[in-house]
């Protein structure tokens, strides 16, 4: 039937039930999985929320403010943990962000060779994919003891400001941030290396062409017109930095005593959790949830956040 | 006339301006060896400290009662391959399948906002919550036959962990798919699922490979959504409705353990477990590379 | 309305996307058996209503039509039809040549097989490959990829590819635009031998090609609609392609084909 306009009739020609059947199935059931990360974002909060409902009725707000975590007693307040979140992040991002633009920058520059430069950029790319487990492990016999020596110094000569008046006895805040920087350097590094090379070369010539400098170019141009991917990758580490558990937990020192000393050992909410969680009872469990519940609320400010940055700066470009 | 003062054309490096130029590219520099040295460093001590303890027992045996000598990390392996396979045979489906509705059906309504929009709110929940989660939704109610921890549901933590990922990763590379691939093959009669199954998602194969690579990778190296609901366990894995052992709680367990039979264990581990994520992200670029077949 | 001679009838056809009206109140009997083009100015909606004819329309967000497209008896946009089978009997060449990402053989089979062609696939690809002009020059290598061939040789393929399914209509949007002359020529010529087997409806916008690929030709033009400034498409003209070329009737169309606009 090679040739002429053949006289079947359209309704003779049909595509077979079963394929008609697994058309319209396939449609049905990828609509059904892309349901799924609905259900999970909302079993996570009513998980964590129905946990926590006990704990939040009995302590009420009060629970942030206040820094006694007494199982014994039955009466919780993650104040420490809470701060210790904050605190911990924070500095973290702090020395990670010049350390990460900066890195940025010279990987995207032609400073030195392309194939040094893409190596490099690879190097730190693995460094993120390390396990953080592995990172605490190292953390614990490798960087505490090495750094030991320099924060009993830091002790000694700067001993009169609180952030430093406690002696250094192995695990404490100042090993945790210092592992937690080397957890999210990668991230602020990467997406800022990102964002440097989608600045159109163009822009780098009209600096270069009124007679900038490179500093003056990258200062004055460059950065600027990469603002909004460079805030958006530093706050994605910061929610990351908050919510990262296992380094932290392991070179923390995990104690729910407030102290403001960076030297002295401190606690987080995810090393909290990681800690009690397993053999929490009752009221524990409860004033745990809760804890995980405003983790889960300060990530997600962080992350909503975010995204909201590198919406309204990109429109201004 | 000119209202500017002129310079020599010759450079002159004692200028202000190229002085700050050079403290510049130092600083920079100086930033950059301060960013890779981390991972030298790790690297170098994983490799050689865990490396040098690596034998055939190791690999082989269980691990030794506190206070003992020797013994391996036999069990933790097999774990972490169990429970990342169980979260990877959930995880890839419905990620994949997320991803194709989000780029070959959605209309861009509410609902398809309302998935890309809990991808990436999913993609920031901190992995500990994850695990609060699975203990709450399955630990605690004991819905697997009685059982509380369990290799399943540590696999289906994980498997919480890996899905945005997944999502984002199939969404983006289907979407780089040309639009007239699916004219063609719509023009040939093709209904929605042949175009989908025989031309969208073979082209693109190779960016969502190195996605789903890099999460399973990631997913492998995860502790914090294991501890309590995989748990750990001395023995050899029994089933996947028991506590199970993995690499990375056994790490975590080990290295604070006043024994040095363990500790050196948890270094093995990491040696494993850092050796198994490289070769997964070389991989994950090796598979970059075919952009076409 | 329709006799046996007309292949596809469009019945007061209106298109428009998200509430835009973009083509209105078209009326063609494009007949069988014959090559029909369409031309006209850029924005006059030929293209979209040669789209329309095997429901490529559905893939683009928001596109609506109304009237009836009668095809074999049926109208095309009626509930009950399977656009999927519409296709397979309404074949589709694009503006820009679009193989899949498989070999030469492989792309020509995949069709087939899809429509579940129970036979020899070897001298199905063979003749379809032949009818499109393109064996002598694949034959040694059918299992390499169909992006190693030259823009020209991947439109015929995709030509080849159309053939393969055995449509009764092959619509050709453009197919030469992104061609140079000598694979014009050669596609053009290609045409005249499919001619005989198909119904082939092309747009295009080289009056040239009009003239002497085509029967009938059916010219669109723009106009502002009355009471704005937005412009809407619509048919013109609609004769024998020499009427349209040496006697038209409308001055819309005299202008066209004599080069004073467009």
């Amino acid at each position: 039937m090679a040739a002429g306009v053949r006289p079947e009739l359209f309704s003779q020609r049909r595509r077979p039930l079963w394929e008609l059947l697994i058309d319209r199935g396939f449609h049905k059931v990828v609509v059904l999985l892309a349901a799924v990360v609905g259900l999970v974002l909302f079993g996570i909060l009513l998980t964590v929320v129905g946990g926590s409902r006990e704990a939040v009725l009995r302590f009420g707000l009060g629970f942030i403010t206040n820094s006694d975590w007494d199982p014994l007693a039955e009466h919780y307040g993650a104040f420490t943990a809470i701060y210790g979140t904050l605190v911990s992040s924070l500095l973290a991002l702090l020395i990670a962000v010049p350390l990460g633009v900066g890195t940025a920058v010279f990987l995207t520059e032609n400073i030195i060779p392309l194939a040094v430069r893409q190596v490099l950029g690879v190097m730190v790319e693995l460094l993120a994919a390390i396990p953080s487990v592995v990172l605490g492990l190292w953390g614990i016999f490798v960087m505490e003891p090495f750094l030991r020596p320099g924060l009993e110094t830091l002790h000694r000569l700067l001993g009169w400001i609180p952030f430093f008046s406690t002696t250094p006895q192995g695990p404490g805040m100042a090993p945790a941030v210092l592992i937690l920087v080397v957890m999210i350097l990668p991230i602020i590094t990467a997406i800022s290396r990102d964002s440097l090379m989608q600045v159109p070369i163009s822009l780098r010539q009209a600096a270069y062409g009124v007679g900038s400098t490179r500093w003056g170019a990258i200062v004055q141009v460059i950065l600027p017109a990469a603002l909004s991917g460079i805030t958006g990758g530093v706050m994605l580490a910061l929610g990351r930095a908050m919510g990262e558990t296992m380094a932290v937990t392991m070179l923390i020192g995990n104690s729910n005593t407030f102290s403001l000393s960076l030297l002295a050992p401190a606690n987080t909410i995810s090393s909290m959790l990681a800690n009690q969680f397993g053999e929490a009872d009752g009221l524990q469990v409860s004033a745990l949830m809760y804890a995980a519940l405003v983790l889960m609320l300060l990530t997600l400010a962080v992350n909503l956040l975010a995204q909201l940055v590198v919406r309204r700066l990109s429109l201004k470009m | 006339m000119t209202s500017f003062t002129r310079g020599s054309l010759t450079l002159q490096p004692s200028l202000p301006r190229n002085r700050w130029n050079q403290l510049l590219t130092l600083v920079a520099g100086l930033f950059t060896a301060l960013a890779v040295l981390p991972l030298i460093v790790v690297i170098a001590y994983v490799l050689f400290k865990g490396g040098s303890l690596i034998t055939v027992r190791l690999l082989t045996e269980l691990p030794p009662p506190p206070g003992l000598e020797g013994g391996g990390i036999g069990n933790a392996i097999l774990g972490t391959l169990l429970v990342t396979l169980v979260a990877s045979l959930i995880a890839v489906p419905v990620g994949v399948g997320s991803g194709v509705y989000l780029a070959e059906y959605a209309k861009g309504g509410a609902f398809s906002r309302f998935v890309r929009f809990g991808a990436n709110v999913l993609a920031g929940v901190p992995s500990i919550i994850c695990g609060v989660f699975v203990y709450g939704l399955i630990v605690s109610t004991r819905v697997f036959f009685g059982q509380s921890y369990s290799a399943m549901a540590g696999g289906i933590a994980l498997a919480v962990l890996m899905l945005p990922t997944v999502i984002k990763t199939t969404d983006e590379a289907l979407k780089l798919v040309p639009q007239e691939l699916r004219w063609g093959a719509m023009g040939v009669g093709a209904s929605r699922f042949i175009t989908i199954s025989r031309i969208t998602l073979p082209a693109a194969f190779s960016p969502i490979a190195t996605g789903v690579v890099l999460a399973i990778a990631r997913a492998a190296g995860e502790t914090a959504p294991l501890i309590f609901t995989a748990l750990f366990s001395p023995f050899w894995p029994e089933g996947l409705f028991n506590p199970i052992a993995s690499m990375s709680v056994l790490i975590y367990n080990f290295a604070i353990m006043p024994y040095d039979a363990q500790i050196a264990l948890a270094w093995a581990s990491s040696f494993v477990l850092v050796v198994m994520i490289l070769a997964a992200n070389l991989l994950a670029r090796w598979l970059g590379r075919f952009n076409r077949p | 309305m329709t006799d046996s001679s007309t292949c596809l009838a469009l019945e007061n056809v209106s298109i428009s996307y998200s509430g835009q009206l973009a083509v209105s109140g078209v009326f063609m009997n494009i007949p069988r058996g014959k090559v029909t083009a369409f031309i006209g100015p850029s924005g006059c909606g030929k293209s979209t209503v040669l789209r329309a004819l095997n429901r490529m329309n559905d893939l683009i967000e928001g596109c609506a039509l109304t009237g009836r497209v009668v095809f074999d008896g049926h109208d095309l946009y009626d509930p009950r039809v399977d656009a999927v089978e519409v296709r397979r009997r309404i074949g589709m060449v694009f503006q820009k040549p679009n193989p899949f990402p498989k070999s030469i053989y492989e792309n020509i089979a995949f069709g087939a097989r899809i429509n579940g062609f129970r036979g020899d696939m070897d001298e199905l690809v063979e003749r379809a490959l032949r009818k499109a002009a393109l064996w002598d020059e694949t034959k040694d290598k059918l299992r390499e990829s169909g992006y190693a061939l030259s823009g020209g040789q991947q439109q015929r393929l995709c030509i080849a590819r159309a053939i393969a399914i055995e449509p009764e209509v092959i619509l050709m949007d453009e197919p030469c635009s992104a061609l140079d002359p000598i694979s014009t020529l050669k596609i053009e010529e290609m045409m005249h031998e499919l001619r005989k087997s198909y119904t082939i409806v092309i747009v295009t916008h080289n009056m040239q090609q009009a003239v002497r690929v085509s029967d009938y030709t059916g010219f669109y033009n723009v106009t502002a609609q009355p009471g704005s400034d937005r412009k809407v498409g619509a048919l013109v003209e609609f004769a024998e392609t020499v009427n349209i070329f040496n006697a038209p009737k409308q001055q819309a169309t005299q202008d066209y084909v004599t080069g004073r606009f467009g």
